[in-house]
């Protein structure tokens, strides 16, 4: 098991690797002039020779790319040239906020369409599976960006049930600490916080969680149906097992190595769909900052940031792997 | 080996195999969703195909006094901020979205294919370095990429299909190797071989065509991934350089400003987009139970 870690492990190496080469190249290769974005109006010839020797732009790019490759192994991954901000600062105050609103997707996605899932397959060909095959088409079939915005005008406009965006309520002053609303809230000891933070929460995470909700559902329903057929499965209710046992001895057990392999797949769905939902609903996170940065022309935060996604995505899928391998004991021998 | 028909159980040379694609045919035409499907598909291209014909007025055209105006019967689906009338505006959008999805799935099919095939056909190192280089796509959150690319090759339809085939393209490639691998050492390619093929005639003639339907299907929902993708780039202001163009992702960033207002500006190009995404999901499903009918429970 540890040397199918350690393999797995090693191998995000060459793909780390390659991703910095990429993203240096295109990075540099964007026709924004940072520096001249940078000085505004204010850029004289002069000037910006100078702001250019001291970003080091003005050094062969494979020179600028191995003192990158220096940098980021020193944990340093720059400064943004918008505000001169170190790229680590920003990203670690923006990315609970990312973590918050995934983990809720999430849950709600795994919460909702396993059970959903399940209960189709139990009952295949009637009225409440043909119900949840719509549920799911329709969550594969509709932007983030129109459910989010149907949303926010049924739930939040008309209907006045839930806040329209943001993740705390301005007038609600609570001390930051870790920058999950939700802890922080509990942190400062005010209820009537959590509340509002967890009512902010709602719409977002039912936005980004419908496709991941869709997808689980199909194959939950996929994986239990083919499960069923299975002649165990008749020769344990032919053994006289109770219904119920037979369900989570023999058919979930099985069933479960598909879900949890696209439960896993799905991480990386929800960080890209997290840039489209934090953009409707003004939350403050990570993704909305990559956008920002790349319509600023803000390179060193494109770079880094991206790399920081990459990377949380190859671990998500390690945890993966080494879950299906435990899952799964015939993919930890071979 | 084959029955002649007298063998048979009665009834069963009406039903008998008349090739892959006949058979596909027949199945899916009695396949419920993939006709729903095909509907849903066939509205988005005549809006897109008879935009022109079928719109009461020109894109571009409206007035400032007129704008904001609830549906009616002067305007069914009401106007937008610029006063033009939104109905029209949706139709023509179909266009935009239409040509930008289908030739951006061609592209990344072009993509991928040649990775995938390069990869699964010849092995080896080839193979390890593709594939290492779809594992890099493939770890970038695909809007992102699409973001990125577009940011970086500035804006333009070009560019948005380009930057949306590179994000589908992963997916191809791996469909594509997986097919050629699996397919490697089956025995008609043996055959083949032994009769002194070449490896591109092999490859050509007997390996790409079973892959075929993989492909077909795989290329069907990333039409509904690209419609949705196009329109999400659009969302995030990366849309056609012009403003004016009716797309329907920018239409809906113009329409939120407006959300208490005008909220018929959320729902009928949100409606639009779905009804798209919806048709390509339907008949992406269906092609690949008829195409593999042992798909089919």
């Amino acid at each position: 098991m540890i040397k199918y870690i350690i393999r797995r492990l090693l191998s995000t190496i060459p793909v780390l690797f390659g991703l910095s080469i990429i993203l240096f190249a295109f990075i540099h290769l964007l026709p924004g002039d940072p520096v001249a974005a940078l000085l505004g109006q204010h850029a004289t010839p002069e000037l910006t020779v100078r702001i250019r020797e001291l970003l080091g732009l003005d050094q062969p790019l494979w020179q600028q790319y191995l003192g990158y490759l220096g940098q980021l192994s020193r944990g340093d991954l720059g400064k943004s040239i918008i505000n001169n901000r170190p790229v680590i600062d920003e990203f670690l105050i923006r990315f609970p906020g990312t973590i918050e609103l995934t983990i809720a997707a999430l849950i709600l996605a795994v919460g909702l369409g396993i059970p959903l899932g399940r209960y189709a397959a139990r009952h295949p060909q009637q009225l409440g599976d043909g119900v949840v095959t719509i549920i799911s088409l329709l969550g594969i079939s509709i932007p983030i960006f129109v459910l989010g915005l149907t949303l926010q005008y049924i739930l939040s406009v008309q209907l006045k049930l839930l806040p329209t965006s943001g993740r705390l309520d301005p007038r609600i002053d609570i001390p930051t600490v870790t920058n999950f609303m939700l802890v922080d809230t509990l942190l400062a000891g005010d209820t009537g916080a959590f509340v509002d933070a967890l009512r902010h929460l709602v719409l977002p995470a039912i936005a980004l969680g419908s496709i991941p909700l869709a997808i689980i559902t199909r194959i939950t329903r996929a994986s239990v149906l083919d499960v069923s057929n299975e002649d165990y499965v008749r020769t344990a209710r032919a053994k006289g097992l109770t219904e119920r046992r037979v369900d989570s001895r023999h058919i979930m057990r099985n069933a479960w190595l598909p879900v949890v392999t696209v439960i896993g797949l799905q991480v990386g769905g929800l960080l890209a769909g997290a840039v489209i939902t934090e953009t409707v609903f003004s939350w403050n996170g990570v993704g909305r900052w990559v956008v920002e940065a790349i319509q600023d022309h803000d390179y060193f935060v494109v770079q880094s940031s991206i790399l920081i996604f990459a990377l949380i995505f190859l671990v998500v899928n390690l945890v993966v792997d080494v879950g299906y391998a435990f899952l799964n004991p015939r993919i930890r021998y071979s | 080996m084959s029955l002649t028909t007298a063998e048979r159980a009665p009834g069963a040379a009406a039903r008998a195999s008349r090739g892959l694609w006949r058979d596909a045919l027949r199945r899916l035409l009695r396949n419920g969703p993939a006709l729903a499907g095909l509907f849903f598909i066939s509205l988005f291209v005549a809006a897109a195909i008879l935009a022109p014909v079928l719109a009461p007025y020109g894109p571009l055209e409206g007035e400032l006094s007129g704008r904001l105006q609830p549906p009616s019967a002067a305007h069914l689906m009401g106007t937008d901020l610029q006063g033009r009338d939104e109905w029209t505006r949706i139709l023509y959008g179909a266009r935009v979205s239409l040509q930008v999805g289908v030739i951006s799935v061609l592209m990344a099919v072009l993509m991928g294919g040649l990775i995938g095939s390069a990869a699964g056909a010849l092995g080896g190192r080839v193979d390890n370095v593709l594939m290492r280089v779809v594992d890099v796509l493939l770890a970038v959150p695909g809007i992102l990429l699409a973001i990125g690319i577009v940011a970086w090759l500035d804006r333009g339809l070009p560019q948005i299909m380009l930057a949306v085939a590179v994000t589908n393209s992963p997916i191809f490639a791996r469909i594509l190797r997986g097919s050629l691998l699996a397919n490697r050492e089956m025995d008609y390619v043996i055959a083949a071989r032994s009769i002194g093929a070449s490896r591109l005639r092999i490859l050509t003639r007997h390996l790409l065509p079973n892959s075929l339907t993989a492909l077909i299907v795989a290329a069907t929902l990333a039409l509904a991934t690209a419609i949705i993708d196009v329109a999400g780039l659009g969302f995030l202001g990366l849309g056609p350089p012009d403003p004016r163009t009716p797309e329907w992702g920018t239409m809906l960033t113009d329409a939120t400003k407006f959300l208490r207002q005008a909220p018929y500006l959320i729902f009928f190009p949100g409606a639009a987009i779905v009804i798209s995404a919806i048709g390509f999901n339907l008949l992406g499903d269906g092609l690949r139970e008829s195409l593999d009918p042992r798909l089919k429970k």
